[in-house]
């Protein structure tokens, strides 16, 4: 069975037990339904922005300026994702997500990001496990590399930090460092995957 | 600096701009096209709502049990042995699981150690250099059906290790 399914059992019933033992079943209860409200909340959110950039990537697409971004940054992706043909809208999507995140587009990143997995899924011959593209997608995804952080600009800002804007070239050189790593533990499953064959 | 917040306050409309620009220019319907792709948008939100339900009761019970708070007891001797200041330990292990926890505590951190201290400059180069994977997989698979990760998870929170790790190091190395 895929380990989410224990990982998620896991948490909601240690969190029950935690609850019996520590006598906090009444902010148990809560958080069940706050955690579910607060899920659909953040789902109603996301329709906006998926619409629009959905909406503006179909035409970056069509228009034939995703391939052109990809085309530009082809021999990194190419070493970054074996598996994908180069031609592919995938490659387009990619990184477009990989651009956004950099800008800490966040909101702006998800959907591409999904438009991305889909393709991916689709070359995978629409099987419902992880291809190695897949996870490197997303061990890229959640190690990516950040020009600009800016909610912790706003964050700091707030605080009356004397620069608020300091912490952008040390992050910049974190995210470097986290990147290739999180490109080398992939790297490294992988081979260890298919060793095992 | 300020060359940086120019870029990213002008970054969007620019885009914007240059994307209905360059497909009017190629010919493509772009208003039509528009809708096409925002309809997808639309489903996909819609089709996230179960995992993200699922994703977010479990983390919000296992957090407002006190589960959480006891498994950061537990692992900070062992992170603290290792150099990590004993404030940013909860941050460290939140991040991962929880973006809107994870930002609450850097504001909470920030607000108490001030943001030009250690801890409040630690606690910026973390929240800025690691993301939330949980949210992440759950997304980003839930809207295509992917039912087995492989190793997508423990890739994902490994990397995050390293991110944590490459903030301090930096952090460290650069002011201190």
């Amino acid at each position: 069975m895929p380990m989410v399914n224990y990982i998620w059992v896991g948490m909601t019933i240690i969190g029950i037990i935690f609850g019996i033992a520590n006598g906090t079943m009444d902010e148990v209860n809560k958080a069940i339904f706050k955690g579910a409200a607060d899920a659909v909340t953040l789902c109603i959110g996301l329709i906006s922005i998926l619409v629009f950039w959905l909406g503006m990537m179909k035409i970056a697409e069509e228009s034939g300026l995703l391939e052109k971004l990809s085309s530009f940054f082809r021999p990194v992706v190419k070493w970054l994702f074996p598996e994908v043909p180069v031609r592919h809208p995938a490659m387009g999507y990619i990184l477009s997500n990989i651009i956004a995140n950099m800008f800490g587009l966040g909101n702006a990143a998800t959907p591409l990001g999904i438009k991305a997995m889909e393709q991916l899924k689709e070359l995978n011959g629409g099987k419902d496990y992880a291809s190695r593209s897949m996870v490197t997608f997303l061990a890229i995804n959640t190690s990516s590399i950040t020009l600009i952080p800016t909610t912790v600009i706003a964050i700091r800002m707030n605080y009356h930090s004397a620069s608020p804007t300091e912490i952008v070239v040390p992050t910049l050189i974190a995210t470097i460092i986290s990147a290739i790593c999180g490109i080398l533990i992939d790297r490294y499953f992988y081979y260890r995957r298919s060793r095992k064959g | 600096m300020g060359i940086l917040s120019l870029i990213s306050l002008w970054f969007i409309p620019i885009l914007i701009g240059f994307i209905l620009l360059y497909g009017t220019f190629k010919g493509v319907p772009t208003y039509e096209s528009f809708v096409e792709g925002g309809k997808e948008g639309i489903k996909i939100a819609i089709s996230i709502i179960p995992f993200l339900v699922g994703m977010l009761v479990a983390i919000s019970v296992f957090r407002a049990s006190g589960a959480l708070d006891y498994l950061m007891e537990f692992i900070r001797p062992a992170l603290k042995s290792i150099g990590v200041p004993a404030e940013i330990v909860p941050l460290a292990i939140i991040r991962p699981i929880s973006g809107t926890a994870a930002l609450g505590m850097t504001a909470d951190l920030i607000a108490a150690h001030g943001p030009d201290s250690f801890i409040g400059r630690l606690a910026s180069v973390l929240q800025g250099s690691t993301d939330t994977t949980f949210y992440v997989l759950t997304v980003y698979f839930g809207a295509v059906g992917i039912r087995k990760m492989g190793d997508a998870l423990k890739v994902g929170l490994l990397a995050d290790v390293a991110g944590i790790a490459a903030a301090i190091l930096v952090v460290v190395y650069i002011w201190y």
